[in-house]
């Protein structure tokens, strides 16, 4: 603390200065969102892939040989994705824009070309572009043609600015691969298995190899464990096969502590027991545990157990020149983990913990499935070369010619549009990886595009991978996940989450050698020594005594731009261990650095990005700001604001509300909302009618929802702006009034106002779409479409064809009801190819009517009709059938506050009550809805929208900020307002005063897709099953209503016999059946064949199921028989 | 006493709630009080004053009635009053990207200026329009493109036609209806959608008579709606920065500051009727006791705001007029109940 005088003496005008504050910081978001986009993730991945990764796989599988020749060879050179095109008839590839593939049920793809040298007779040729099939095209990728597009050209192509992307068009359908999480591969993860052993393992993957490789304590020995083996290894075993033949270097591998002393002991002794002292010995031991030989080249046994060590075991590990000692090292240090972890030293590694899950995307996943592709392909290729090489031919063999492109495209296309992932060198068959993108609001589709799906199985009844972790802060989002058997398995993405793609690790081992890492195969464990073990990727590199010095030189040359600015670097002192990480899939984000209690961006780099003589890129090359994955970041001093930074700060956050995803982005004051209220409004965000897009009157969607005219929020929050939710909205502002009104707003009912009803709120237009293929079937018949039916006096269309144009198909503007047909199409009844061969002509074909009916309570009108052709060459007709619906008691609504409601009463605009102004409401929410849910949110986003509306402008209500309720209060208070927001209001059924005062004002109202006129549904009688002769289930079957087994049991427990009776067997499915009282049997028309007479046959009623059932029985030779007695008898 | 007063004829408005909101003043409730129903003291103390009156709006006082009455007035005025509107159209071409029921809907709303009082409600079985219940419009219009040869990219400039306004509808008088003047929508410039070149709306629009119960787009008005007069009372006085205090809690103009002969500021109440009832004195701890705020139970303060198809007065009068319609018809339906009964009916005098 200064003296008294000390500041006295200071200079006046630097004591008066403010304290300077890097005032608008946030705006470093929109910057990183405008170079990145709200789905960079996915682009990046696929960026990556089409450009980078698929040439790398060229190149290792780049030869094909054939058996057949040995002169033979085909080599791929080079591999290009090229741009997104259709090939027409004749050949001819047209540039395709995505829309065009939507609209006409296309794949969005571009041909994938190599350039190859091979083999023709005996000389070799050059050839190149040659196509090998065709890839899927992610939106807005580099070679997507919407890149680069202003916002006027992409109106050209009929697309929608806002729309993110990301996501693939394959036959027409938008398909997303979600975003896959996973726990990191070829990092050691020391954890408990089921019996409570202490057990390390690692999961090696290589390009050809998948493999989980565990060592495990059981009674104070080591193992090592793996599928291939058919009995666990001791470990001594292992070290000696891997050439570590001496028992002492094997425990200093393991460490000088006394612990490892003696856990290694017993496992020496083992070792002895089986008689295994030398390497080959140890190789013997291993090979005769081998489960499954390999076929092929007849080995000997240490050769192949030798194989499996160098391949198999820990395959990441390389082996070079069968020098085994780096796979030892691991081996022990894996040993040494569990030693430590059972002394206490280290803890348990927790695989929920974010640092250890990576993310696999779209690229990545295509990757897989494109190199089992191509590898199949080069098989087929290969199996080919082998047939026709031999053959004698008057050509010569020209394997080019048998270069289709359908396997790698069909291949491609369908892992996409099914989701089934089968790739079979991974023994990988996972399903659901793809969903069709949901395009019931702009949100919807944003929210699908950073979802994230956990492999973890939803039935299991685990807490721990569902529960929230703290090292998913900002990364993840805390609200976004939906509730049920998904919770917590599914998340979502926070604002600025970013995932790495993979960098090369080769340059940076030789920094980190440059940096003093020396060859750990040079140095022996120092007992007490400082010494560090570098890991590159899981891998050991080597080791350091000056970790601190390589950390912040890394570091430092990284913010330099001397190294990706993806790669991390994080001590570890407890496992005595410094990581560098450059593979994919790691989750990071952006921080501003903080050097000497300062942060390095200041408010002058804030004023140069408003003014764009800076970019977010440029942050980065500057190094003011960096990314930091989960692990650096626990290495990290982070402030949350600048007033927090003290001596100890590295870095600084940019903005707290980015812990927040998309979704819950949208909720305005959502820090003052009870949590879960939250978590449901990101459910119910996705539900809400609004805008899709500005293409959105242009789409053919199966179903499409459209606010007629929807509203920007009053309270809106950055997130609203940065996604552009004002310019998609999803919702109108209702003045609502909190109070009670009848009896009809119990449960969350909300009362509407007819007269806003009247004049448009909450009207929404529903979009679906009917298509039909007009087909050619394989005996040169085809379908027809025939022109409306006449009556035969008046000349005009019979009603069922009254929607009907000329040319048999429903005109655009035309109205349609129920059953009337919208395309009059016939088919020939015989399309399967005769086998005789016909003779002279061909006879008439004849046709049967299958016409395309409208089916639905209420009529639709047609929007438009699209009458064109796909991939196939078939006539397609789409239609769009628009209805236009005003709000209906039952309709559902919700605020963005996870306060979901259904309409319970519509009432006229004389009987609301109005407030001195005049005003009326057009929601009436019953006040019952706040003390329980806590929404305080939605009471501050009232007085926030009613400030706005008496100022004329838009508050906010960003997450953590926002404009604060005093000062919303004050304008209030300003425009004559009570300072609470509650209002004098009058009753306008009586006409006298209400006798408290009302929170009245605006607020934000969703309508939800769940509407009345969808799901009503009512039967008298109707359609049965065939086989039951019971009625149908289910709406859409026109079904009857069921009375389920504990409806059953109050009817019985009431002792309502006859209605039972009636319920379940006169109004369902009777049956009068004829049984025979000699033999009990069921006979038919009096007569029973069993006993060859009709004395004794009476009739009876049962249901027509347990009839069924009688006959099913016999059918399986058991005799049901009933013994029937005359009711005057019992 | 005035305690009893005030309960019979103030609501009190106190921080939290609203006290007094009924009217007890009924016969019986009150000892010392003639309630019973007399025209004399009715006419003596029923007053309506204008006080402000133009082509769209207008704010009257109603004194003296019970609410129930002023009530009806004023949901008659939303309900009741039958104008012309749009209900139906016959869209022979929309090219326009705005769906044909939406577009309707627009049009439905848009407020036509022509009298009802001269025509009929359009019979439910009647299906061709008669000059007598029906006005037709047509609204033919094409967007083009304007000859520009400079790059401008102000729609305005670059297109013909591409805002459609109500001015854009032409009435078509029916035969039989051309004595009838000035018939077209109450505003010029109402937007009815915006097109693009190519797009082209033709269409006939038939206004019907019909009642705002029916649909919001006949009543004719925006809103109309009353307040009762506000009293505030200063239980003691201000003076000096409480004054100035307590002249900010209210609206402005409400609370005048005279000087004391002492020199002193002191705070009056100047104008009740201007406050709006924000209550906001309540927050202040030290002035909370002392004033009491009140508004008079029968001084109704009507707002009409017209939507100008007919000017308020006017609406106020048919108001009145179709409540006495009801009365009426009321006072006849008890007539023929009694007569089963034999007579002996009083029968009720109000207007």
């Amino acid at each position: 603390m200064e003296s008294l005088e000390d500041i006295m003496r200071m200079d006046k005008a630097k004591l008066s200065a403010p304290v300077k504050t890097i005032d608008e910081k946030w705006k470093l978001l929109p910057a990183f969102l405008k170079t990145k986009g709200l789905v960079k993730q996915h682009i990046d991945s696929y960026n990556y892939f089409i450009n980078v990764e698929i040439k790398k796989i060229l190149k290792a599988n780049d030869k094909i040989l054939s058996d057949a020749d040995p002169n033979f060879y085909l080599k791929y050179l080079n591999i290009y994705v090229g741009m997104p095109n259709v090939q027409e008839s004749l050949g001819i590839a047209q540039t395709m824009a995505p829309h065009e593939c939507r609209l006409r049920d296309i794949t969005y793809s571009a041909p994938i070309t190599v350039d190859i040298e091979f083999v023709r007779g005996k000389q070799t040729v050059i050839k190149k572009n040659v196509e090998i099939g065709r890839m899927p095209i992610m939106l807005r990728s580099s070679n997507c043609v919407l890149t680069g597009k202003t916002q006027a050209e992409m109106a050209q192509l009929n697309e929608c600015p806002m729309d993110p992307g990301g996501y693939f068009i394959v036959r027409g359908t938008e398909k997303v691969i979600l975003i896959q999480e996973q726990l990191s591969k070829n990092r050691m993860i020391v954890d408990t298995d089921s019996k409570g052993n202490v057990q390390c393992s690692v999961t090696s993957s290589t390009h050809e190899r998948k493999s989980k490789t565990y060592v495990y304590t059981k009674k104070g020995k080591f193992y090592l464990k793996h599928n291939i083996f058919s009995e666990d290894i001791p470990v001594a075993v292992a070290f000696k096969a891997m050439g570590v033949a001496c028992d002492q270097d094997m425990i200093q591998l393991v460490g000088n502590e006394e612990e490892a002393f003696d856990a290694m002991a017993p496992c020496l002794e083992e070792c002895h027991q089986a008689q295994v002292f030398t390497p080959l010995q140890a190789l013997e031991y291993i090979s005769s545990k081998i489960r499954q030989r390999m076929y092929g080249v007849k080995r000997s046994k240490a050769d192949e157990a030798r194989d499996v060590l160098k391949n198999v075991i820990l395959a990441h590990v390389p082996v070079v020149d069968w020098n085994f000692k780096p796979k030892a090292i691991y081996l022990a240090l894996m040993a040494r983990r569990i030693v430590l972890t059972q002394a206490g030293k280290i803890k348990f590694d927790d695989s929920d913990y974010y640092g250890n899950k990576r993310l696999e995307l779209a690229g990545q996943l295509l990757s897989l499935l494109f190199e089992d592709l191509f590898k199949l392909y080069n098989m087929d290729l290969k199996k080919v070369a082998d047939k026709n090489i031999p053959k004698v031919r008057a050509t010569e063999f020209d394997i080019t010619k048998f270069m289709r492109p359908d396997p790698i495209t069909n291949g491609l296309s369908n892992a996409i549009s099914t989701g089934n992932w089968t790739i079979k060198r991974f023994k990988m068959d996972r399903g659901g990886v793809t969903q069709v993108l949901s395009r019931l609001s702009y949100i919807a589709c944003l929210g699908m595009m950073t979802r994230i799906n956990s492999q973890f199985e939803k039935t299991r009844k685990v807490s721990g991978p569902r529960s929230l972790q703290p090292s998913q802060w900002g990364l993840l989002c805390p609200s976004d996940t939906p509730e049920g058997e998904a919770c917590g398995l599914v998340k979502n993405l926070a604002l600025m989450t970013h995932i790495t793609v993979d960098v090369d690790e080769m340059p940076i081992a030789r920094i980190a050698v440059s940096l003093g890492v020396e060859d750990i195969e040079n140095l022996c464990r120092d007992e007490n020594g400082d010494f560090y073990t570098v890991f590159l990727n899981g891998n050991i590199l080597g080791m350091t005594n000056h970790y601190q010095k390589l950390v912040t030189t890394f570091r430092k040359l990284r913010r330099a731009g001397y190294i990706d600015a993806f790669v991390s670097i994080f001590p570890n002192h407890s496992h005595k261990c410094v990581y560098i990480a450059s593979d994919g899939g790691r989750v990071c984000r952006p921080y501003i650095i903080v050097q000497n209690e300062k942060p390095l961006v200041t408010s002058k780099h804030i004023v140069d990005l408003t003014r764009e003589f800076r970019c977010f890129e440029d942050f980065l090359h500057e190094g003011l700001v960096e990314y930091l994955d989960v692990n650096e970041e626990n290495d990290c001093m982070v402030a949350l604001y600048e007033s927090h930074i003290n001596k100890a700060t590295t870095h600084l956050e940019i903005e707290p509300f980015t812990i927040l995803g998309v979704c819950a982005g949208l909720i305005p004051y959502p820090h003052h909302n009870q949590s879960p209220r939250n978590t449901y409004q990101c459910a119910m965000g996705k539900q809400a009618m609004g805008t899709i897009g500005y293409n959105q009157r242009n789409r053919i969607d199966t179903l499409l929802y459209a606010l007629a005219y929807p509203q920007a929020p009053l309270v809106k929050s950055k997130t609203i702006e940065l996604i552009h939710f004002d310019k998609l909205p999803a919702g109108q502002n209702a003045t609502v009034a909190v109070m009670s009104y009848s009896g009809y707003d119990i449960e969350d009912a909300l009362v509407l106002n007819k007269a806003s009803l009247d004049r448009g709120f909450g009207r929404c237009l529903v979009y679906k779409k009917q298509t039909c293929a007009v087909k050619r079937y394989a005996n040169q018949t085809f379908d027809r479409i025939m022109g409306p039916k006449v009556d035969r006096d008046t000349y005009k269309p019979i009603w069922k064809h009254q929607a009907l144009d000329m040319d048999g198909i429903a005109a655009a503007g035309v109205r349609v009801e129920n059953r009337q047909v919208m395309v009059n199409k016939e088919m020939p009844t015989v399309t399967a190819p005769s086998l005789q061969p016909q003779m002279g002509q061909i006879g008439q074909t004849e046709y049967k009517e299958t016409p395309i009916t409208y089916k639905g309570a209420e009529p639709s009108y047609i929007e438009r009709v699209l009458i064109t052709c796909n991939q196939e060459e078939s006539f397609l007709i789409k239609m769009l059938l628009r209805q236009t619906r005003r709000p209906e008691v039952g309709d559902k609504f919700s605020s963005r506050h996870g306060q979901k409601g259904v309409c319970g009463l519509i009432v006229p605009q004389e009987d609301m009550p109005f407030s001195d102004l005049g005003i009326c409401p057009d929601i009436i929410m019953n006040p019952h809805g706040y003390p329980s849910r806590m929404t305080v949110g939605k009471l501050i986003e009232l007085l926030g929208s009613k400030a706005g509306v008496l100022e004329g402008k838009f508050h906010y209500g960003t997450a953590f900020g926002g404009d604060k309720v005093t000062d919303l209060s004050e304008v209030l208070i300003e425009h004559g307002f009570n300072y609470l927001g509650k209002d004098f209001v009058t009753s306008g059924v009586t006409g006298e005063p209400l006798s408290a005062y009302i929170y009245f004002g605006p607020i934000y109202y969703q309508k939800l897709k769940h509407m009345v006129l969808d799901k009503m549904h009512a039967r008298a009688r109707g359609p049965r099953a065939v086989l039951t002769r019971q009625p149908t289930e289910g709406r859409s079957r026109d079904g009857g209503l069921r009375l389920g087994e504990m409806e059953r049991d109050c009817l019985i427990g009431y002792g309502a016999s006859m209605l039972l009776l009636e319920r379940l067997m006169i109004s369902s499915d009777i049956f009068e059946v004829d049984v025979c009282g000699q033999c009990g049997l069921i006979g038919y028309s009096g007569w029973c064949q069993y006993c060859k007479s009709s004395k004794d046959v009476s009739t009876l009623k049962m249901p027509y199921a347990c009839k069924l059932l009688f006959q099913e029985l016999q059918s399986m030779n058991i005799v049901p028989r009933l013994s029937l007695k005359r009711y005057n008898e019992l | 006493m005035s305690h009893i007063k005030d309960m019979r004829q103030k609501v009190q408005l106190t921080e939290h709630t609203v006290f007094n909101v009924n009217s007890t003043n009924f016969p019986g409730t009150y000892s010392d009080f003639d309630d019973v129903w007399s025209q004399e003291r009715f006419e003596e103390r029923f007053q309506i004053d204008i006080i402000s009156l133009s082509e769209t709006d207008m704010e009257f006082d109603m004194v003296g009635i019970d609410a129930a009455v002023a009530n009806a007035v004023r949901r008659i005025l939303l309900a009741e009053i039958p104008t012309m509107a749009i209900e139906s159209v016959a869209i022979w071409n929309n090219t326009s990207i705005i769906q044909d029921e939406v577009l309707a809907h627009r049009l439905g709303l848009i407020p036509i200026k022509a009298d009802a009082r001269l025509f009929e409600y359009k019979q439910k079985d009647a299906v061709e329009p008669t000059s007598e219940d029906t006005l037709q419009f047509s609204l033919k219009i094409k967007c083009t493109r304007n000859n520009v040869s400079s790059d401008a990219t102000d729609p305005n400039v670059l297109y013909k036609n591409h805002r459609v306004a109500t001015k854009d509808m032409e009435w078509v008088p029916l035969s039989g209806q051309e004595h009838l003047k000035g018939i077209r929508p109450v505003h010029e410039d109402i937007l009815i959608t915006t097109m693009r070149p190519g797009h082209e709306l033709i269409m006939d629009l038939y206004c019907v008579k019909g009642i705002g119960k029916d649909h919001a787009k006949f009543s004719p008005v925006a809103t109309a709606s009353y307040r009762l007069l506000p009293e505030i009372r200063l239980l003691r006085e201000f003076y000096g920065e409480e004054a100035e205090l307590l002249q900010k809690s209210f609206s402005p103009g409400v609370i005048k500051l005279v000087e004391t002969p002492d020199g002193q500021t002191m705070a009056k109440v100047a104008n009740a009727r201007l406050d709006t009832c924000s209550r906001n004195v309540f927050r202040h701890d030290e002035l909370k006791d002392d004033v009491s705020l009140l508004r008079v139970r029968d001084h109704f303060i009507f707002s009409v705001e017209s939507t100008g198809i007919l000017p308020p007065d006017i609406l106020v009068s048919e108001a009145i007029k179709t409540l006495m319609g009801k009365c009426q018809k009321f006072l006849h339906e008890l007539d023929s109940v009694n007569i089963g009964k034999g007579k002996h009916k009083k029968g009720g005098k109000k207007n």
